[in-house]
């Protein structure tokens, strides 16, 4: 029996790590061979979309080591219908990041290949860690390579919003922490066994109580900072601003997903009571983003920018689907998310196509690029409506669970959200309309390249994906639905139990 | 009038601290020998007594002994020490070996002080007796203050020194006044028999005063607030190897004897001393860790921070127990490795033939000397606690008894606190990685045995983070005969 789960999540980091003894100078090699191994894991993570059977409640592909038996911790990994998704999500995107640097980072390319391979080890193992120990190992491990990322290859501001978003994750992570060992105390003082093990620790039925909702708020500060649910996305615009493309990508693509995954996977059903008593709290809050970050998008003069307080509004998306707790607004936000990894690293990457050819960001400087760079201009488009949510495309779908669901639980909250769709499309397409209709402004532009071989490969997968998904969901939403109905119907009878 | 009873000689327990004792003076029998003797063999005379010491505590583990009417204890709580302050011993020694000969203070004398520095560690963590606990406490101070003097020509080397040795001997009477009245209270030094006395009475002002005083001295050698002043400026004047063995192994060994001091003599004592401690621990994380935040000198940077490191391993002191105090070993021997490695890397960085210590001189390093910054960097990201390092388990478990323990909110003001300390370590990344160099950059002196003091420790740290369990059970062990 070959560990899949552990090849795919230690494969990158391990390459990583090993390209750190190629001559700096072969810089063919190291482009080559960073790609040919994300490329190797992705493939290597298709076995466990194929062999992943939707009809099995609970996790797939597991593993369970010893690691630490006195302290109650093991390696113990394995995937459910949420994670798999976001595995997926991970291999697909870093192929595209890393083939998005070449030529762009020239600086130290060693270096970054490296960091970015052990990167992905970091967030797939996030993803995988059905144990709270290793989950926080990764968990803290992979700021750093980010940290790293951002820091060096960023742009001129590049050291304040490193350092910022090292110090604004960890505040939040450190919280964590001390309710992890709140929880795993809690647990062994009321069963004698001490242990780390998530699917242990969900099935345990917390009193209700001030204990559970101050470990409920200490997980949710350290999810919501990386979702970021307003009002704690201050780091992120800064983030991706000076991110470098690839790093912009993946921080929007799989590192924000981080969070929303952490609300699922442990807030839920470890803190059933408290979930359900914040959810309104919580309603509030992603509304407010949702808005908020629209009109927030609407006002900026510079793409990356546009996009990434685009992400706010997103994930507030996300995050009300996750709080409605009804089968279709869990779905809704658990696609979205992977939706939002898609049109969002796309935009990512098309502004930084753009970025390396004309040197600037700025919305003014662009307008008439349609004659000059039709492919662009049209795979562009693709892109931006499927983030604004057309049907037909990726988003409409994750959006219109989310509403539903939402609208089962308010309608006033399902008619406040639905608002950031409309905002969606104002910013969205008048950031497209001013950069692509129109005369040509400015005569830089006259002379600047359409898309070229290598940005065509990378692109191609992103927009058939978000056509896929657009036009049949159900080859992505049919291996979730038992385990979000499991999960549901968990935290529904934790919470009952409990009172 | 009862005959005076000689107890028999017994040297095992005492094997280790022998041994070191012994290269000591071999080191400076050595030195009146012809001249055409190797100028490396103090130094590995010097490594060959920490590793002798090693191997003697490794074949006495499992076999507890005392002596001399137990005022030696040799118990697997010694053991342990024992292993940190030999590595911590051994590290340095080789990382002074070229950092000596470069500036020029290469002695036969230096090595034979740092030897009976360590012997002084490792006879403090085994001292059964507050006598014996002063002696040895002694024998390491004296060491350290002739050692932070090194650089003779140096001012800041010669503040250092005074400094350490004025404020050091301040610290040591009042110890040796605590010793004195605790010794009015009980009747006895030795630390079993002094439980046994004080255990009817625990209240008794002049044991509850003599305790106070003792503890004012050993706050002294740990470095916590408020008894820190003189830290900043002996680390940062002292010579950087010297200042890694303040910073490792005589912290270890006054941590050793103040646990074994608090666990046994406090041993029937309800736990009046814990809200002490908790202010003390909370005080002296917070300033250290503020106060490091705006150092540009990074030797005086890691002082403050090693001062914010003791108010973390205070935490397990309150927490107690095995778990707590477990931990505390643990975070000591995790501590060791990652302070040595991080001074170690600044005995190798020099800039226009000065030694390397602001901030500033880093910048660039990753272009140039791209495995020194590398090591600095995991260095530094264990010091914050990054996981799969070291430090980040020696937190972990810390931070893990405080909650067991009921002490929540100590453990929350602790990981906020290693929150803010992440800003100042990641500061000196920054310089490293993301800044380019401002005139004269930054070289490295090349030093195998540099170089090999590294790799150990580098090595200690990822497998102390990746393998932990092996160790905390081990540290475990020792410290559950102590409270029992």
């Amino acid at each position: 029996m070959i560990p899949l789960l552990s090849l795919v999540t230690f494969l990158p980091g391990a390459a990583g790590l090993a390209l750190l003894f190629v001559p700096r100078r072969s810089v063919g090699v190291l482009r080559v061979a960073s790609l040919a191994v994300t490329v190797v894991t992705f493939v290597l993570s298709l076995p466990l979309y194929v062999g992943f059977d939707p009809e099995i409640i609970g996790y797939q592909f597991e593993e369970n080591r010893r690691w630490m038996p006195t302290l109650g911790a093991a390696y113990h990994v394995g995937i459910d219908g949420i994670s798999l998704l976001l595995v997926l999500l991970t291999t697909f995107l870093m192929p595209l990041a890393l083939a998005s640097a070449w030529g762009v980072i020239e600086d130290r390319f060693k270096e970054f290949v490296a960091t970015m391979l052990i990167l992905e080890t970091g967030m797939l193992g996030v993803f995988v860690s059905l144990d709270l120990f290793l989950f926080y190992v990764f968990w803290e491990a992979m700021l750093i390579p980010m940290y790293f990322v951002i820091g060096v290859w960023g742009g001129p501001n590049r050291i304040y919003a490193a350092v910022k978003f090292v110090l604004y994750t960890m505040v939040g992570s450190v919280l964590m922490l001390i309710a992890i060992l709140a929880l795993y105390y809690q647990y062994g003082a009321a069963t004698e066994r001490y242990t780390f093990d998530v699917p242990v620790l969900a099935q345990y039925v917390m009193a209700p109580g001030l204990g559970q909702d101050l470990m409920f708020l200490a997980f949710a500060l350290a999810f919501a900072i990386k979702v970021p649910l307003f009002p704690f996305h201050t780091w992120l615009p800064d983030a991706h601003v000076e991110a470098p493309t690839a790093g912009s990508v993946v921080l929007a693509g799989v590192l924000l997903k981080m969070g929303t995954y952490g609300f699922l996977r442990f807030c839920l059903p470890f803190f059933p009571d408290a979930s359900l008593a914040f959810g309104p709290l919580v309603w509030a809050l992603a509304v407010t983003g949702i808005i908020y970050g629209a009109w927030v998008s609407t006002v900026q003069p510079d793409m990356k920018k546009l996009v990434a307080y685009s992400s706010v509004s997103h994930l507030g998306f996300v995050m009300l689907g996750i709080f409605t707790l009804n089968q279709q607004g869990v779905t809704g936000g658990l696609i979205q998310m992977v939706n939002h990894g898609l049109s969002t690293g796309a935009l990512f990457l098309m502004v930084g196509m753009i970025y390396e050819r004309r040197h600037s960001r700025l919305i003014a400087d662009f307008g008439g690029l349609w004659r000059v760079v039709p492919a662009f201009s049209a795979l562009f488009l693709v892109v931006v409506l499927s983030s604004l949510g057309l049907p037909g495309l990726n988003g409409f779908v994750g959006e219109f669970l989310i509403l539903v669901g939402a609208f089962q639980r308010s309608p006033w909250l399902a008619a406040l959200a639905t608002s950031g769709v409309i905002f969606a499309a104002v910013y969205l397409l008048w950031m497209y309309q001013r950069v692509i209709f129109g005369d040509i402004t400015h005569e830089a532009n006259r002379r600047l390249r359409d898309l070229t071989t290598r940005e065509w490969a990378v692109l191609v997968p992103v927009v058939t994906l978000i056509v896929w998904i657009g036009v049949y969901p159900a080859a992505f939403i049919g291996k979730t639905e038992t385990t979000i109905e499991a999960l549901i119907a968990q935290v529904q009878a934790k919470a009952s139990a409990s009172r | 009038m009862d005959a005076i009873v000689f107890p028999a000689v017994v040297l095992g327990p005492l094997l280790p601290t022998l041994i070191v004792l012994a290269a000591g003076a071999l080191v400076l029998a050595l030195d009146l020998g012809p001249r055409f003797l190797p100028r490396e063999l103090p130094a590995v005379t010097a490594l060959g007594g920490m590793i002798g010491a090693l191997l003697a505590t490794l074949a006495r583990w499992g076999t507890p002994g005392r002596a001399f009417r137990d005022m030696v204890v040799l118990d697997s709580y010694a053991l342990f020490f024992n292993v940190i302050i030999c590595y911590s011993g051994a590290l340095i020694v080789l990382l002074s070996m070229d950092y000596l000969r470069r500036t020029g203070s290469d002695s036969a004398e230096y090595y034979a002080l740092v030897l009976f520095a360590t012997a002084g560690m490792m006879l403090l963590a085994a001292a059964g007796d507050l006598v014996v606990v002063f002696l040895a406490l002694e024998l390491m101070s004296l060491s350290l203050y002739v050692l932070a003097g090194l650089f003779k020509r140096e001012l800041a080397s010669g503040e250092a020194a005074m400094k350490y040795f004025l404020l050091g001997a301040f610290a040591s009477s009042f110890l040796l006044y605590g010793i004195a009245l605790i010794y009015g209270a009980a009747g006895t030094t030795n630390l079993d028999r002094i439980a046994t006395a004080m255990a009817a009475r625990p209240r008794d002002p002049l044991f509850v005063i003599g305790l106070g005083l003792m503890l004012v001295g050993f706050g002294f050698k740990i470095s916590s607030v408020p008894f820190h002043m003189w830290v900043p400026d002996v680390y940062q004047g002292a010579p950087t190897s010297v200042t890694a063995l303040i910073a490792t192994g005589s912290k270890a060994g006054a941590f050793a004897a103040l646990i074994r001091v608090l666990a046994v003599t406090l041993r029937g004592v309800p736990p009046d001393w814990t809200a002490l401690l908790w202010a003390v621990a909370v005080v002296t994380m917070t300033v250290g860790n503020l106060v490091a935040i705006a150092q540009s000198n990074l030797k005086r940077m890691l002082a403050y921070s090693s001062i914010a490191h003791v108010g973390y391993m205070l935490v397990g002191l309150v927490a107690g127990g095995t778990g707590g105090t477990g931990a505390v070993l643990f975070y000591l021997l995790t501590y060791t490795f990652t302070t040595a490695g991080a001074f170690g890397v600044i005995t190798l960085c020099e800039r226009a033939r000065v030694e390397a210590v602001e901030v500033g001189d880093y910048a660039g390093l990753a272009r140039r000397h791209p495995v020194l910054a590398a090591a600095l960097g995991i260095f530094l990201l264990s010091l914050i606690g990054i996981p799969p390092l070291a430090g980040f388990v020696g937190k972990f478990y810390v931070f893990g008894a405080a909650v067991r323990a009921g002490y929540v909110w100590l453990a929350v003001i602790g990981v906020l606190n290693s929150a803010v300390a992440a800003y100042y370590y990641l500061r000196v990344v920054v310089f490293m990685y993301m800044r380019e160099p401002e005139g004269a950059a930054t070289a490295y002196a090349p030093s195998f045995a540099g170089s090999l003091a590294l790799t150990i420790a580098l090595l200690a740290i990822v497998l102390l983070g990746v393998m932990p369990a092996p160790f905390v059970d081990l540290a475990q062990a020792a410290v559950a005969p102590l409270l029992r």
